[in-house]
């Protein structure tokens, strides 16, 4: 088994993510340089955070319009595994692998906090290890993720079970006041229709050991890594 | 020759616009009351053609496939030269 994590000029979140898959997972990853491109198959590609060229135009817009997303495309068409985290997420969002966007907080201030998601979908490749419903504990750290999808389509994906994370409370309560960005219906983690894509603004390879303060994002890992070991 | 096309980029209508509230904001602290603001992004495009029309179908193209997102952006044309 073997992931890769793809690094765009401005990417920053890459090595936390590499470390969490490799020394505290244990899986093979190589860290894959935009222009290089793919040289082998990878079991699941993350997209890490970070601020690909400057955010210009709109966060992960020019990023999405490399030639190396054509072939993350073809991979998820194949069923391939993709995350998208933060900066990943809104580019996962630009390049169409998920509904919607993440644009402008709706108080339009960087957030950089530790928050509460609600686990809504727990048969997902990305959240099988844990049960629904579960409250857990991951940082979030931007400025333009509220999710935005259009009308009805929020609803829609709520329905089809492709809304993985939403913003609660410590006791699971998807309130307003527990949505730190305005999301529509507090969603923050989307799957695809198939849901090998998932895109999410919490980070959870900053919450996958104690030291941090939360692993609660290690269950994220190992559910990928549980899937791919069943593929 | 060379056609400047104009291309306007807002949100479309009923997207919430935080830049536009908080700069409403900071307008009502210097006095200034506002019935309405909202914010737009505006790019000048040259091509090279003689044809405003063909300039403003590869601006649409531009428009539809990077330049805005049509989840929550609308957009304007116009052939300036």
């Amino acid at each position: 088994m073997r992931f890769a994590v793809l690094q765009f000029g401005g990417s920053n979140c890459d090595q936390d993510a590499h470390h969490v898959i490799e020394d505290v997972c244990g899986v093979d990853c190589d860290l894959v340089w935009y222009k290089e491109g793919f040289r082998r198959s990878y079991d699941a590609i993350v997209i890490p955070g970070g601020f690909s060229y400057g955010d210009y135009l709109r966060a992960g817009a020019i990023a999405t319009r490399t030639p190396v997303m054509q072939d993350v495309r073809q991979h998820a068409a194949a069923g391939g595994l993709v995350l998208g985290i933060c900066n990943g997420a809104q580019i996962g969002a630009e390049s169409g692998l998920v509904p919607g966007v993440f644009t402008t907080n709706e108080y339009p201030k960087f957030i950089c906090e530790w928050v509460h998601l609600k686990v809504e979908n727990a048969s997902s490749p990305f959240t099988s290890a844990y049960t629904e419903g579960d409250v857990i504990r991951i940082p979030i750290a931007h400025k333009e993720g509220r999710y935005v999808a259009g009308e009805g389509v929020a609803k829609r994906l709520m329905d089809e079970g492709r809304v993985a994370f939403r913003f609660c409370d410590a006791s699971g309560n998807c309130t307003p006041e527990s949505n730190p960005n305005g999301s529509e219906l507090n969603i923050t983690g989307v799957l695809s229709e198939d849901q090998n894509v998932l895109v999410m603004m919490p980070h959870p390879e900053r919450a996958a050991e104690s030291v941090l303060g939360s692993e609660d994002g290690k269950k994220l890992f190992y559910s990928m890594i549980d899937y791919c070991e069943r593929r | 020759m060379t056609i400047t096309v104009k291309i306007t980029i807002s949100l479309k209508d009923g997207m919430l616009d935080p830049e536009a509230r908080a700069i409403q904001h900071a307008l009502s602290n210097l006095g200034f009351e506002t019935a309405s603001l909202s914010t737009a992004r505006v790019f000048k495009v040259g091509i090279d053609t003689d044809s405003p029309e063909e300039a403003e179908i590869m601006a649409a193209e531009m428009c539809d496939r990077l330049l805005a997102n049509p989840v929550i952006h609308s957009y304007e044309l116009e052939a300036v030269k």
